[in-house]
């Protein structure tokens, strides 16, 4: 399969190269919905000219990544292009190889618990053949990397690209340690937990490296925490981490946070800040105790969750778990919504930049117009998760207990999400 | 098509010209410059130059250069942080030279005077809007057209307001008022109430697109007459055309309008004192904003001048249009998953490999085709014309100009040959559901289009609904065919133009013959590819890289095999 891979490949460096090249690089690296404050390429030259300068780049409201963004580009700044396209296709590479080895650890779970006999037996046409799975890795490296919202993110040299390609890895080696060691799993469930919530905490831009390797070499133990600790000093820690938590720049993206927080009163904004931020880890402990045997699946709702509830996202968060859904195509029969909410999503992501021209440009519109566009779509994304987490509940409710139902008095029964 | 369509009468032209080394008409820079000076303003001057894109044949342009002068009037007590625009935008003519009189003496009355808070420039523009455009860019320090322009040495502030004048002659039977800009873009409507104000003190006769206000509006004709009105500035504002200077102010947030002064065979005439006075009535009105004009509306349809229709009103009416369209996806949506379930009964096909919900059982790749394809046939209408003007004005005998609208046309007609084509890359597992895949993208596509250009542009956005809409629903391979046909080949976004010209002269009372329309639509096509060119107007690009290629999709569903 290498090769149709360095076909797509090739493909998309081309789109990306092309559009490097043309004049819609500049405008689309200024759009408030492919960059945020903690995100933006300006912001990185900024830092690394005050670097230059022999001043601290977290001394101004400017620069919110963390060192390792400062130590990657102090030397490659002059290839940042490049650099952009190659996290690109690093992302897409691991993500392939990801899900390649996930579908052969789901074709051996599945071959092992029909041997067991735990399946119903009427269920024949839910269980997955190796032929059509053969194509997902292709199809997964293919929607990331030709993703509209992923090529807009690389255009504009947004560091979410990085942040994805640090979670990509995280996956592989993820799945590649709880390959070699089957019989750990619920240790690996442990640490994927940790990995999560390191996840979560790492919002400001995932300093997930020094996670990676120990996480590999060490077979995965909670002692990585203390190593993600170590590697960025305490101050630059807490100066990254503060911004991504108290929300102090309310430049408008398409999350939930700007407007609120743009109308709140200084009193009340630390409790709001606590209530908003909840939101993103408060889901983490009822879907790792629901989703346990599911931890890819559980990963994928958990990086929507993240893409969605933090504080400054982009569309490169988005295109992230998008990536994912033909892993989960065999859903598709039991996904409801699925044409309303594809719809909402691709007007939505029109209407953005046509609001803000109406807002910032033509002055005949106001925050209000570009808020609710930025609300649906957060809508949409919400609906479009929850109908994923519904169809793979039922999808597994019915392999365990066949796939035509009936009630005590034999009447079709209709399964019921409470 | 004009004195320069002939490639021989053209180089004769030029020979001469640069024998006389002097165009044929030239602002009088230097007695501009004395008599401000004189009057006692800051003056200063501001050359520009600019190739277009192609020969134009309406205004008799190609290689324009020109200068502009303007003098600015120094508010004796205030900080120089705002000003008011009044501009006089002078053509390859003489035909303003009375509103240059007018400005002129006002310059003289406002000198004279203390109360002035903002400053005020007065600007004469030469080869009106394109000086105007160069003046605008070097103010704002942009460059969206390509202009080449020297940078202005005098500044006053940010911009409040701008007032643009247009005389034919020294006297004036009624004033006409312009709103509509680029793109569709008004003013606020405080600024025409403004005017309508000022006319009204001074007992002077004003117009709305021509037409006199209508006083009786209790029986039927006051409302007709305001449908008129009303359907003229639809037309006007879906074409997308800076109607006047104004229109190019609009777009740097400076609320503007341009006056005209009319002189047709009525008996009163009132002489440019009258019209002096108004303008300076509005002028001392505006010195007194303390903020920008933001109170009124923005969006908003004028059947005549004391009465506005405002967004609340009418925009329902394009949502339920777009209703239409959503509808019928969500119905052919339905269809498609019926028959995929149908389907899937008897025998348990395998699941659909096809990894993007919305077309399934067909398969992505087979819509992929047909809408490249389109994109690609819109794509080459948007840059072949302009680009392929010099082949083909060498292998035809034709002048640049007519090239350009002839391609147009060409390339154009050439996407309705597209379906016999188009087949012949596609290869469906289910024919008789890729064209229900295809006319659902095709359903949904038109809406988001439709919906964006409603929002920026109302008029355009309606327009296009009421003509595009009924046609794509009803498209489908079965059924009377040639019916669909005819009537989606008279929707079409060409045709829509075409009509609308007729309308536009037909409301205006000034009826076109079929000759004669055609060439105002020749014309028409080739000012929206220039004004896109050395304005930025969106007319051409949307309906070349957005519509035609939505409209080619519905035309390949009604051919579908």
């Amino acid at each position: 399969m290498a090769a149709p891979l360095a076909l797509v490949l090739v493909v998309a460096v081309t789109v990306r190269a092309a559009l490097f090249r043309s004049s819609l690089a500049e405008f689309i690296s200024e759009r408030v919905e492919v960059v945020s404050p903690l995100s933006s390429w300006k912001r990185v030259v900024e830092g690394l000219s005050l670097l230059d300068l022999g001043v601290s780049p977290y001394s101004g409201a400017v620069f919110h990544e963390t060192p390792l963004i400062i130590y990657l580009f102090h030397f490659l700044i002059d290839y940042a292009e490049l650099v952009f396209m190659i996290t690109d296709a690093l992302t897409a590479i691991a993500l392939y190889f990801a899900i390649q080895d996930f579908n052969k650890v789901v074709f051996k779970k599945q071959k092992l618990l029909l041997e067991l006999d735990q399946y119903a037996p009427d269920v024949a046409e839910l269980i997955r053949t190796p032929m059509e799975m053969r194509y997902i890795p292709l199809k997964v490296a293919l929607f990331y990397l030709l993703n509209p919202y992923t090529i807009l993110s690389c255009v504009a040299k947004s560091t979410c690209a990085i942040n994805n390609t640090l979670i990509a890895f995280f996956i592989l080696t993820t799945i590649k340690a709880a390959v070699h060691t089957c019989e750990n799993e619920e240790q690996g469930l442990l640490d994927l937990f940790l990995g999560v919530c390191h996840d979560v905490c790492g919002k400001p831009s995932g300093n997930r490296l020094p996670l990676l390797l120990p996480s590999q070499l060490l077979g995965f133990h909670p002692r990585s925490l203390w190593l993600y600790c170590w590697v960025s000093p305490d101050f630059k820690l807490s100066c990254a981490v503060k911004e991504g938590l108290s929300v102090p720049d309310l430049t408008p993206n398409i999350g939930l946070f700007w407007y609120f927080f743009a109308e709140m009163f200084e009193h009340f904004s630390l409790f709001f800040v606590c209530v908003f931020q909840i939101n993103v880890f408060f889901y983490t402990i009822p879907l790792a105790i629901k989703l346990k045997e599911h931890p890819i699946f559980f990963m994928f709702i958990q990086i929507a969750i993240i893409a969605i509830f933090k504080s400054y996202p982009t569309v490169g968060d988005v295109a992230l778990y998008m990536a994912f859904f033909p892993v989960w195509n065999h859903l598709y029969r039991f996904l409801r919504n699925i044409f309303v909410l594809t719809c909402i999503i691709i007007v939505c992501s029109l209407l953005f930049p046509v609001l803000w021209h109406l807002w910032i440009y033509a002055g005949s519109a106001n925050s209000n117009f570009f808020y609710a566009i930025t609300l649906t779509f957060n809508v949409g994304q919400i609906l479009l998760i929850s109908d994923y987490f519904y169809a793979f509940l039922r999808r597994e409710y019915y392999l365990t207990h066949g796939l035509y139902l009936t009630a005590k008095d034999g009447t079709e029964a209709m399964l019921v999400l409470k | 098509m004009g004195l320069l369509s002939d490639p021989v009468r053209r180089r004769a032209l030029a020979r001469l010209v640069l024998r006389l080394n002097a165009p044929l008409w030239a602002l009088p820079v230097a007695w501009l410059e004395r008599t401000m000076r004189s009057v006692g303003l800051e003056v200063y001057t501001q050359s520009f130059s600019r190739k277009l894109p192609f020969p134009d044949e309406t205004h008799e342009r190609y290689m324009v250069s020109g200068t502009n002068v303007y003098g600015i009037l120094r508010a004796p007590r205030a900080a120089s942080t705002e000003s008011l625009v009044l501009t006089v935008p002078c053509g390859s003519d003489s035909t303003n030279s009375q509103a240059v009189g007018l400005l002129l003496a006002l310059a003289a009355h406002f000198r004279g005077q203390i109360y002035w808070a903002k400053d005020i420039i007065f600007l004469v523009t030469e080869h009106d809007l394109l000086g105007t455009e160069a003046w605008l860019e070097a103010y704002h320090d942009v460059n969206v057209t390509g202009m080449q322009s020297s940078p202005l040495q005098g500044r006053a502030g940010a911009i409040q307001a701008a007032v643009a004048l247009e005389l034919s002659s020294d006297v004036v039977t009624s004033l006409d008022v312009a709103v509509e800009g680029l793109n569709g873009q008004l003013p606020n409507l405080d600024l025409l109430n403004l005017f309508q104000t000022f006319c009204q003190k001074g007992g002077l006769l004003c117009t709305l697109q021509g037409k006199l206000q209508p006083q009786d509006w209790t029986s039927l004709d006051g409302p007709l007459q305001g449908l008129q009105t009303l359907l003229l500035m639809v037309l006007r504002q879906a074409s997308g055309r800076p109607h006047g200077s104004h229109g190019l102010f609009l777009r740097y947030r400076v609320e503007a309008l341009t006056l005209r002064g009319i002189n047709s065979f009525r008996q009163y005439k009132y002489d440019l004192v009258a019209v002096g006075k108004a303008l300076e009535g509005m002028f001392r009105k505006l010195n007194h904003l303390l903020e920008r004009l933001h109170q009124s509306f923005f969006l908003y349809l004028l059947p005549a001048l004391s009465r506005f229709v405002s967004i609340g009103l009418y925009m329902p009416a394009a949502g339920f249009l777009l209703l239409v369209l959503g509808l019928k996806a969500l119905e052919l949506w339905m269809q498609l998953h019926e028959a995929e379930v149908g389907l899937e009964e008897p025998g348990g096909a395998p699941g659909p490999s096809v990894p993007l919900p919305p077309s399934q059982g067909v398969g992505l790749a087979s819509l992929v085709a047909p809408l490249l394809i389109s994109q690609a046939m819109g794509l080459a209408l948007y840059v072949l014309p302009v680009l392929g003007q010099h082949v083909a004005t060498q292998h035809f005998p034709v002048a640049e100009a007519e090239a350009v609208v002839l391609t147009l046309l060409a390339i154009y007609a050439a996407g309705l040959a597209l379906p016999h084509n188009t087949h012949r890359v596609v290869s469906t597992q289910a024919p008789d559901r890729g064209w229900m895949a295809l006319k659902l993208v095709a359903l949904i596509y038109l809406a988001l289009q439709l919906g964006c250009i409603a929002l920026t542009n109302f008029s355009l956005g309606f327009l296009l609904a009421t003509t595009m809409v009924p046609a794509a629903a009803l498209a489908k391979p079965h059924g009377p065919r040639t019916l669909y046909a005819a009537l989606l080949v008279l929707t079409s976004p060409a045709a829509t133009l075409l009509g609308s010209l007729f309308l536009w002269r037909e409301l205006q009372e000034a009826p076109l013959s079929l000759a004669e329309g055609w060439q105002l639509f020749l014309a028409a096509l080739a000012q929206g590819v220039l004004e896109h060119h050395t304005y930025g107007a969106l007319l051409f690009p949307l309906l070349s890289l957005g519509l035609y290629p939505c409209w080619l999709l519905f035309w390949n569903v009604l051919f579908w095999k």
